[in-house]
């Protein structure tokens, strides 16, 4: 037991770093709670009059958006790649500060997820106020396509 | 995602046993399990075409992963040795990039010295395979052609490992 906590400690150190609040912002915990959607919540939203629906932007790999993506979603490049991150503010570029963005990945369990942090820091950065990210526990395919959640896939 | 600084042992126990859980071996879809994996033709990060086809009478894990991945990156130095070790034995090893850019993948394949046939992977590969919307993600296939096991997560290379050994003993077809 006492051999099964302390290889926890050691093999967890997003966990730990959550303990003692340094957490690096390439972390998808760096991103305050408040800030996270549920699946259901923005299934909703989705569901709203066009005008009220938030901007979704994918943050991860182009082949997985290729394969499967949220209905009105836009390609915005991975989070943890410079590049990534330039398309994603000439993503924004012509959107108003106090628009309501979303972002997602989903191509890693939420602690290993490299992009999200990154992407949701450099928006606040920006200026952006109102940036929620979509939490997804596993992946995409587990935590939005499996559950019968609205995917738009290539025909 | 925070626990309380006062939570009881058994709570924090529960929590990073959690964080370690390990993936399961989960069936692939209906479509895919013990049925013949679908087959598919790329060319390697060297240029060599490498056809599913021609591994017919081995053992292939195929595993679809990226560069950003950290379990990935855990999993592939432990392959790289499995094809050394269970190579003569008849397993072959057959890893799916799924990075949208060839330069990191050839970067870590040196790296890591990667001794078996790296593939860049696309939509209608992860298509072709139900869906790759999550990495890592690793398929068993039997000698005989057919997919025995999908893996989602990073793997449990113990219990892996002994499904490969398994695999390998049943005779070719």
């Amino acid at each position: 037991m006492v051999f099964v906590l302390l290889a926890a400690f050691v093999l967890a150190p997003q966990a730990r770093a959550q303990f003692s609040g340094a957490v690096s912002p390439a972390s998808a915990y760096s991103i305050p709670q408040p800030q996270l959607i549920q699946p259901d919540a923005l299934s909703r939203l989705l569901r709203a009059p066009a005008a009220a629906r938030p901007l979704v932007l994918q943050v991860g790999s182009r082949i997985f958006f290729s394969q499967a993506h949220i209905p009105g979603s836009i390609y915005a490049g991975p989070g943890s790649q410079p590049a990534g991150l330039q398309l994603l503010e000439s993503s924004v570029a012509s959107s108003p500060k106090d628009r309501l963005i979303i972002l997602y990945c989903g191509c890693c369990p939420w602690n290993r997820c490299p992009n999200v942090g990154p992407a949701y820091h450099r928006l606040r950065d920006l200026g952006f106020t109102h940036v929620k990210v979509l939490y997804l526990a596993s992946n995409f395919g587990d935590d939005w396509v499996a559950k019968g959640y609205p995917v738009e896939e290539p025909q | 995602m925070k626990i309380p600084r006062r939570s009881s042992l058994p709570f924090r126990f529960a929590f990073y046993a959690c964080l370690l859980a390990p993936a399961v071996l989960h069936p692939a879809p209906h479509s895919l399990l013990h049925r013949p994996a679908p087959t598919f033709t790329r060319n390697d990060l060297s240029g060599k075409l490498v056809d599913l086809r021609a591994f017919r009478g081995q053992v292939v894990l195929l595993n679809f992963w990226a560069t950003w991945c950290g379990p990935c990156r855990l999993e592939l130095p432990r392959f790289a040795a499995w094809q050394t070790q269970y190579g003569p034995r008849g397993l072959q090893i057959l890893a799916v990039s799924m990075d949208d850019d060839p330069a990191p993948v050839r970067a870590l394949v040196r790296q890591l010295n990667l001794d078996f046939p790296v593939v860049m992977g696309d939509q209608p590969l992860g298509t072709l395979y139900g869906g790759v919307l999550g990495l890592p993600q690793t398929f068993l296939i039997g000698r005989d052609g057919t997919v025995r096991a999908r893996l989602k997560g990073e793997a449990d290379l113990q219990s892996l490992e002994s499904r490969v050994r398994r695999l390998l003993a049943e005779p070719r077809p």
